[in-house]
């Protein structure tokens, strides 16, 4: 499954360790995160990056204290029907101000790029190599917001006020 | 009329453009049907019984003349010459090609129309008092809201995958035409006592098989923050509203599972947080001026409430008759809204034809400043008539038949296409609303009867609000045969009920004679004349219907 991170195709340094599977000392790792809140603390300390995999059914409030030391947190989307992961993101983004990497994984389809990405995702786990592909045009489909996000693009409203500013400074 | 900007132009054009890449992906099997499926129903397309259907947004039913054309344009080119207005001031076509579906989309996008979110598990169009603007007594225009709404709920992309669908309505007015207690959020505008323009935000409104009354979450809500509290209802529904059961899925039963004031808390919590954090969503009194100064009036002129042309036509019985039936009070001293009728006597309610919606058109423009209002009672408005100009228009609109004199009455009935149609009915809707106007055809008849609202679903999905209807008529199937329950008492209104059911189900061809015994039961008991059948049912309950119903059954 490809992995689409700055709008390219890169090679994903993480690796899915199992719940069974024993945790190496370092390396960068991804795990569940029923394993993760089993030994958060010394988990979040160990030498090689970790990123935890987060349900959609869970509140993100849990994995607040232990943000700022972990390097990707994966959003499920069982089916790109199922949106609650596009709440969970926008929480961690722009209320708990997580910076590390947010990573879409699931049914993760062309058609919800764009979603995903104003939501605060900057990582995707791309079910079909033919939308990863398409993943830098898909994403410029739209050039007008009508709502604020924490991605910073400027909505409607306040372009409006914008253009109404420069109208009455240049008569 | 709103009139769109260029952003809000080439956000259209760059979704009709994203919807022809998606039709094209899926005709090249590129997407499967099951992806394709919630794309196109965000395109408002929906796969029927004999053929695809698309429904088309008419944001808070308002209307141009130019636009209405363009309709027309789109039902002759790509549909079979007519469309169907529905319940929430939209128009569905029936009989659509989906390899042409993006050039429809295209022709519409010309005139600032779309079909984003008339479907799927989104917020959907955002649906207003068909009057709002010109009512008598209103607070304000609640269409400035209505599109500051439209514009934050379309292609949220935190939102566009809910449990399931969406539906807000506002009203601005004290008697509310909106049927804003049967939405998933319902706004009433009201001001405070320091004069501030806030909302009532009523919550968890909807009918289908778990029918709910809205309850009110909070009763003054400023306008500068409405977009923020809405985003804390829909953050909260979005996560915790079920997604196991699409039956449950609804905001209505995460409200009922709660309760209204847990529910109202966690939002409130939610609210609290946002506007600690976030005050982006935060509308400042200049944003709001920008978008009413989008909305143009008429410039009316000063004319008289009784000028020389209607004290002529007045002796004319007919005339006279259509205008105490059709034509409302205006705000504006001699001028009126007019309703017209789309519940002509033996015809499917709510269906126009690419040529009267052309006349119509033409008429708007001649009568009502290009204007045209949609309504939830599947009825046209013209919202700005002089009333010197009620006589010729009356000749005009009879010419085309879009003067029955039957609105409120008990031929201007509430149908879903139904079993003719729809894949999910149980049973048919039409031909039943067909046989209830010829029943009532006869006008003095209905007019002794007063208002009397019949609504008609073909299933337990309710697309005909058959719960609100003063009678309520709901197909289903018994051993493979349409059967009919009724139910009596319901109403949209600021009143809003759920009508109680009469008795055990009756087969498709009783329906008719069971209506006219219960208002044959409603002429024998109600108090005073002017008693409305509602108004009756309140007073007596349901036991004296159902004995007259099914005394001789």
């Amino acid at each position: 499954m490809p992995l689409v991170k700055g709008e390219k195709i890169t090679d994903d340094t993480f690796v899915h360790v199992a719940d069974d599977a024993e945790i190496p000392a370092d390396g960068a790792i991804l795990i569940s995160s029923a394993r993760f809140l089993e030994n958060a603390e010394a988990l979040s300390q160990r030498a090689g990056r970790t990123g935890v995999i987060w349900p959609n059914s869970r509140d993100v409030d849990d994995l607040v204290p232990w943000l700022d030391r972990l390097a990707v947190v994966a959003l499920v989307f069982p089916t790109f029907r199922d949106g609650r992961a596009y709440s969970q993101a926008r929480l961690l983004r722009e209320r708990f101000n997580y910076r590390g990497e947010l990573r879409a994984t699931g049914q993760v389809l062309r058609d919800q790029f764009l979603f995903m990405l104003r939501a605060g995702f900057d990582a995707f786990e791309v079910k079909k190599p033919a939308d990863a592909e398409a993943f830098a045009n898909t994403v410029k489909r739209y050039s007008v917001f009508y709502q604020p996000t924490g991605d910073g693009r400027m909505t409607t409203l306040h372009r409006r006020m914008m253009l109404r500013h420069s109208e009455s400074a240049n008569p | 009329m709103y009139a769109y900007d260029e952003l809000d132009r080439t956000l259209i054009n760059e979704r009709v453009e994203e919807f022809r890449d998606q039709v094209k992906r899926r005709l090249a099997g590129e997407l499967t049907e099951d992806e394709f499926k919630m794309l196109r129903l965000q395109n408002g397309v929906y796969l029927q019984l004999h053929a695809y259907m698309f429904r088309v947004a008419i944001p808070y039913g308002t209307l141009s003349s130019k636009q209405l054309r363009q309709l027309a344009h789109v039902a002759r080119r790509y549909d079979r010459g007519y469309g169907h207005f529905t319940t929430r001031q939209n128009i569905q076509f029936n009989w659509i090609k989906l390899a042409e579906l993006p050039d429809a989309l295209a022709d519409l996008a010309e005139v600032g129309i779309h079909a984003m979110q008339t479907s799927g598990n989104n917020t959907r169009n955002v649906t207003s008092d068909q009057w709002a603007g010109v009512a008598p007594g209103e607070i304000e225009d609640p269409r400035i809201w209505s599109e500051l709404l439209r514009q934050y709920t379309t292609l949220h992309p935190e939102f566009s995958f809910l449990p399931r669908k969406f539906k807000f309505a506002i009203t601005a007015s004290a008697h509310d035409r909106a049927a804003i207690k049967i939405h998933d959020i319902g706004l009433r505008l009201h001001k405070n006592a320091e004069g501030e323009t806030g909302f009532e935000v009523l919550v968890g409104g909807g009918l289908g098989r778990t029918p709910f009354i809205a309850k009110t979450i909070k009763s003054f809500v400023h306008g500068r923050d409405l977009l923020s509290y809405v985003e804390a209802i829909l953050r909260v529904y979005n996560q915790y509203g079920r997604r196991d059961n699409i039956y449950k899925a609804r905001i209505k039963i995460l409200v009922h599972e709660l309760g209204i004031e847990k529910f109202a808390r966690e939002v409130e919590d939610e609210w609290q947080e946002m506007r600690d954090s976030d005050t982006a969503l935060t509308l400042d009194d200049a944003m709001i001026e920008d978008i009413r100064s989008r909305f143009s009036y008429p410039a009316y002129e000063k004319l008289p409430h009784m000028p020389e042309e209607l004290k002529t036509a007045a002796h004319d019985p007919l005339f006279e008759r259509w205008r105490k039936n059709s034509v409302f009070m205006h705000k504006i001293q001699g001028y009126a809204i007019v309703t017209l009728s789309l519940k002509p006597v033996g015809g499917p309610p709510g269906d126009a034809t690419a040529d009267q919606m052309d006349t119509l058109a033409d008429l708007a423009d001649k009568y009502s400043f290009g204007e045209i209002r949609v309504g939830h009672e599947q009825n046209l408005a013209l919202p700005h008539v002089a009333r010197r100009d009620l006589p010729a228009l009356w000749k005009a609109l009879d010419k085309i038949g879009l003067a029955t004199p039957n609105v409120n009455l008990v031929s201007d009935i509430i149908a879903c296409p139904g079993l003719d149609y729809c894949s999910l009915a149980n049973a048919r809707s039409i031909p039943i609303a067909q046989e209830l106007t010829r029943r009532f055809a006869n006008h003095d008849t209905a007019n002794l009867i007063g208002r009397l609202h019949i609504n008609i679903s073909g299933c337990i999905n309710a697309c005909g609000h058959h719960h609100v209807g003063h009678i309520g008529i709901l197909g289903v199937e018994k051993n493979g045969e349409e059967f009919y329950q009724i139910t009596i008492g319901g109403r949209a209104d600021e009143n809003a009920e759920l009508g109680a059911l009469i008795g055990p189900a009756v087969p498709y061809g009783e329906v008719a004679d069971v209506v006219e015994d219960i208002v044959e039961a409603y002429l024998a008991l109600r108090a005073r004349p002017d008693e409305l059948f509602v108004d009756s049912v309140k007073r007596l309950g349901v036991e004296p219907f159902r004995e007259r119903v099914y005394a001789t059954r």
